[in-house]
C-alpha cells in the first residue's frame, strides 16, 4: 500500500476509541504519505466520522489503544489545538455557528496562529485581507461572507464552502474531509472540489470521508477504504469506489 | 462541561488584597445617634442631618424588595459599619500628604492618583471606604467652571447646589436602598458642569471598599446645565473577604436643556469565591433626569463583580426630544447573581430611548434582565428598542429576561428583540481545531456578542473590559 517515495504523513496503528463507553473502532489501520489521496466509505455507523474526530481529538471521544503518529509525533499526546498547528485540518461534517465572530476575524486569528507556530511574520488586516480576497475566489464566494458571523445564516452548502474556504487559508498538511459532499448540489461539490483539488500538492494529503462515489469523480482518490464495524475491512484503488456504487456494502460486511 | 471550559472560567480575583492602614470607624449599628454622629463628624449643616433623619424614618416603615429575581440571607443591618474612614482625617493640601500605603494601593488597582503622570486626561476621584481621599485635576477644572470634587465638599462649599439637587431625582423615599443610603450616605463624587461648557477630559471616580464588615454608601450627583456636556466613568473594587459587604450606592444625574451626560461604569467589586463565599452586595439606585429639552444620558455599564447585583440605571425623559440608552454587559459566574436592566420612562414628546443588553452566565450563576419601558400618555411620538440578548457558557447556568412595556400613547413605537445562546463544547472544539486556544476562543466568542455595547465605552475602558471579561471567565469554558 504504502507509496516507498513518500514522506509518511499519518500513520495509524490498532487504533481503538469509544464514546460514552460504547467501542465505535475496533482495530483501525491506516498509513497516508504525502501527495496522496484517501477515500474512506462506509455505512452509517462504521465509525468513519468517528475516526476523524478522533484524529482531530475531539473530546467526547476516548482512545482507549493503539497510537497514531503525525509527521513522527504522538498524535495523541498533543491538545486537538496543537494538532491543528501542526498542520492537521479536519473539515466539518456539521460547520457550527459562531454569532458575534466575523468570518474574517476568525481566519486571521488562526492563521496568524499558525504562522507564529511556524516561526513566520503574522498579517496585519490589510495585508491579511489581500491573502483572504485570493483565497475565496477558490471557493466562489461573495466577500460579503467575509465580514458576516462564522456560519450564521449560511445555507448548508455555504457552511461547507466556508469549511473549505478555511482549509485554503490555512494550508493545511492534512486534511480530512468529514462528509463534506453530503447535502451539497452538484454546484456546490464542484466548488468544494475544486478547492480541495487546488490545495493538492506533494507536500500534503487529503482525507475523504464519504458515503458516495459521487465526489469521488471530481476528487479522485489514490486509495479507496471500506470501513465496517470499526475497523478498515478493504482498501483498494479508484475503481473500489465504483464497484461499491455498482454493488453496494453487502458483500464486504463483516459477517455477524 | 468539558474542562477546557471549566478552567477557563475560574479565575482568582486580582483585587482582592486588603490595605493595612488606620480606620476610623463607627460602632457597627444604625440609629439616629448613628446618623447624627456622621452628620456631626463630617460638619455637616442642619437641612442635611434633616434630609438624613426623614430618609431614615421613612426607611424605618419599608420592607426590603424580594422582586428581584436573586436570594440572599437576610441582612441584619445592624451588624453593618456604616462609616469607615482612613486616619488621620485632616484636609489634605496635595496628593504629596495622602497615606503612602493608601497611594501604593490605588498604584497596584492602576488608579493614577499622580497628576502629572496623567497620560490619558482623566480626571479622577477617589473613594476609599466611606471617604473621598483625592480628587486631582481639580483646580483645572475649575478654571472652566467645572466643579468636580468630593461629596463632603461640595456640601461645605456649593450647599445652594447640592440642596437644589440632592434627592431630585431619586428622592430620600425612593426605594429600600435609596433611602438607606439617603440616611447614611458618607461621600461621593460631585460633578458640575455650567451653562454651554463642554468638559475637556474624562471624569472619572474610584470606587474601593477597604474595612471588613463595612457598608459603602456613597453618593453621586452630576449636573449639566444648559447645552453642557460630560462624559463620566466609574471603576470599583474590593478585597476578598468571606463575609458579604453591602454596597448600597445613589447616582443622580440632571441633564438640563441641550446638555448630554454619558456615565460608564466598570464595575468589579469582588464576586464572592467559587462556592458563593463572600463578595459584595451591590443594590445601587441610578438615574438620570432628562429634564430639559434636547438632552441626553446614556449610560453604558459592564457589571463583572459583586455577589449580588440589583441595579438599573434609568432615564426619566421628561424634556420634549430627550434621550436615553443603556448598554449594558453583565457578566455572572459561580455563584453570582444579576437582576439588572434599566427603566425608560417616557414623559416628553418626541422622547427617543434604546436598551441594548448583554447577558452572560457561566458556572451556576443566575443572569437576569429586568427592564420596563414607559410611555406615558402625553409622549407623542415616542421611540424605544430594545435588544436583550443571552449567553450561556456551560449547562448549569440561568438567564431570564422580564421586560415590561407600558404604553400609553397610541403614536408610540416600540421595538423588543431577544436572543439566547449558548458557547458550547463543538463551538469550543471548532476553534480548538482551527488552532484558537480555549482562552483566546472565548475572548473572540465573549467580545463579539459584546461589541455593541464595548463601542460604547470610552477607549481605555473598553480595553479595560474586554481583558476583565476575559479573565473573570477563565477556567469556565472547556
Amino acid at each position: 500500500m504504502i507509496n516507498k517515495g513518500s514522506k509518511i504523513l499519518l500513520e495509524v496503528k490498532n487504533l481503538r476509541a469509544e464514546v460514552a463507553g460504547v467501542e465505535i473502532l475496533k482495530g483501525v489501520n491506516l498509513t497516508v504519505c504525502a501527495g496522496e489521496v484517501h477515500a474512506i466509505m462506509g455505512i452509517n455507523g462504521s465509525g468513519k466520522s468517528t475516526f476523524s474526530k478522533v484524529l482531530a481529538g475531539h473530546p467526547d471521544y476516548a482512545v482507549t489503544g493503539g497510537t497514531a503518529t503525525f509527521e513522527g509525533k504522538d498524535l495523541f499526546a498533543l491538545a486537538p489545538e496543537a494538532r491543528a498547528r501542526a498542520g492537521l485540518f479536519l473539515a466539518f461534517q456539521y460547520p457550527v455557528e459562531i454569532p458575534g465572530v466575523s468570518n474574517s476575524a476568525l481566519l486571521r486569528l488562526a492563521y496568524n496562529t499558525l504562522q507564529t507556530e511556524r516561526g513566520l511574520e503574522e498579517l496585519d488586516p490589510l495585508e491579511f485581507e489581500d491573502l483572504v480576497q485570493e483565497k475565496i475566489k477558490v471557493v466562489e464566494m461573495d466577500p460579503s461572507f467575509l465580514s458576516r458571523s462564522v456560519n450564521e445564516g449560511f445555507s448548508g452548502g455555504e457552511k461547507k464552502r466556508n469549511e473549505i474556504l478555511q482549509m485554503a487559508v490555512l494550508a493545511p498538511r492534512l486534511a480530512i474531509l468529514d462528509e463534506t459532499d453530503s447535502g451539497l448540489d452538484i454546484d456546490a461539490l464542484r466548488i468544494v472540489a475544486k478547492g480541495v483539488n487546488s490545495l493538492l500538492s506533494p507536500g500534503n494529503a487529503v482525507v475523504m470521508v464519504t458515503h458516495y462515489q459521487r465526489l469521488l469523480n471530481y476528487i479522485v482518490p489514490d486509495y479507496v477504504h471500506v470501513m465496517d464495524g470499526g475497523r478498515i475491512v478493504r482498501t483498494g484503488g479508484k475503481e473500489l469506489a465504483l464497484e461499491l456504487e455498482a454493488r453496494g456494502y453487502d458483500w464486504l460486511r463483516v459477517a455477524a | 462541561m468539558s474542562t477546557a471550559l471549566q478552567n477557563l472560567v475560574n479565575q482568582p480575583y486580582k483585587h482582592g488584597f486588603v490595605t493595612d492602614i488606620e480606620t476610623e470607624t463607627v460602632a457597627k449599628g444604625l440609629s439616629e445617634d448613628v446618623i447624627r454622629l456622621i452628620s456631626k463628624k463630617k460638619d455637616e449643616p442642619e437641612w442635611l442631618l434633616e434630609f438624613r433623619l426623614a430618609a431614615y424614618r421613612h426607611w424605618l416603615t419599608m420592607e426590603e424588595p424580594s422582586w428581584a429575581n436573586v436570594s440572599y440571607p437576610r441582612i441584619d443591618f445592624q451588624d453593618i459599619i456604616y462609616f469607615a474612614q482612613p486616619k488621620p482625617k485632616k484636609q489634605l493640601a496635595s496628593m504629596d500628604e495622602v497615606d503612602p500605603e493608601l497611594r501604593r494601593t490605588f498604584e497596584k488597582l492602576g488608579v493614577p492618583l499622580h497628576e502629572q503622570k496623567l497620560m490619558t486626561g482623566v480626571a479622577v476621584d477617589v473613594i476609599f471606604d466611606s471617604v473621598s481621599v483625592t480628587t486631582t485635576y481639580k483646580a483645572k477644572l475649575a478654571e472652566i467652571g467645572i466643579i468636580f470634587c468630593s461629596f463632603s465638599e461640595a456640601v461645605r462649599e456649593h450647599p445652594e447646589l447640592v440642596k437644589q439637587y440632592l434627592g431630585s431625582v431619586v428622592t430620600s423615599g425612593d426605594n429600600f436602598y435609596a433611602a438607606l443610603n439617603s440616611a447614611v450616605f458618607t461621600d461621593g463624587s460631585f460633578c458640575f458642569i455650567p451653562k454651554g461648557t463642554k468638559c475637556p477630559m474624562d471624569l472619572s471616580t474610584y470606587f474601593r471598599i477597604n474595612t471588613e464588615g463595612s457598608g459603602q454608601f456613597e453618593r453621586t450627583l452630576i449636573i449639566a446645565e444648559e447645552g453642557s456636556s460630560v462624559c463620566y466613568l466609574e471603576g470599583c473594587t474590593a478585597p476578598q473577604f468571606d463575609t458579604n459587604q453591602l454596597h448600597a450606592a445613589v447616582v443622580e444625574l440632571v441633564a438640563l436643556d441641550n446638555a448630554d451626560i454619558k456615565y460608564s461604569t466598570v464595575q468589579n467589586w469582588y464576586a464572592g469565591d467559587e462556592n458563593g463565599k463572600g463578595g459584595i452586595y451591590n443594590f445601587v439606585t441610578k438615574r438620570g433626569l432628562c429634564k430639559g429639552i434636547n438632552s441626553k444620558i446614556s449610560w453604558t455599564q459592564v457589571e463583572t463583580g459583586s455577589a449580588i447585583t440589583w441595579k438599573y440605571p434609568s432615564c426619566v425623559l421628561l424634556g420634549d426630544n430627550s434621550i436615553g440608552e443603556f448598554y449594558s454587559v453583565a457578566l455572572t459566574n459561580h455563584l453570582q447573581q444579576a437582576d439588572t436592566g434599566t427603566k425608560m420612562i417616557h414623559i416628553g414628546k418626541n422622547t427617543r430611548s434604546r436598551i441594548i443588553s448583554k447577558g452572560i452566565s457561566a458556572g451556576r450563576s443566575s443572569n437576569s434582565y429586568r427592564g420596563l419601558v414607559k410611555i406615558g400618555s402625553r409622549a407623542t411620538g415616542a421611540r424605544n428598542y430594545s435588544q436583550c440578548d443571552s449567553m450561556l457558557i456551560g449547562d448549569r447556568c440561568a438567564a431570564n429576561t422580564f421586560p415590561t412595556i407600558d404604553v400609553q400613547n397610541t403614536t408610540a413605537q416600540v421595538e423588543h428583540e431577544a436572543s439566547t445562546s449558548k458557547i458550547g463544547e463543538d463551538q469550543m472544539f471548532f476553534f480548538a481545531q482551527r488552532g484558537i486556544g480555549s482562552e483566546e476562543a472565548v475572548s473572540m466568542i465573549i467580545n463579539g456578542f459584546c461589541k455593541d455595547v464595548f463601542v460604547h465605552l470610552p477607549m481605555e475602558f473598553a480595553v479595560e473590559a474586554t481583558k476583565l471579561l476575559g479573565l473573570k471567565l477563565e477556567g469556565s469554558v472547556g
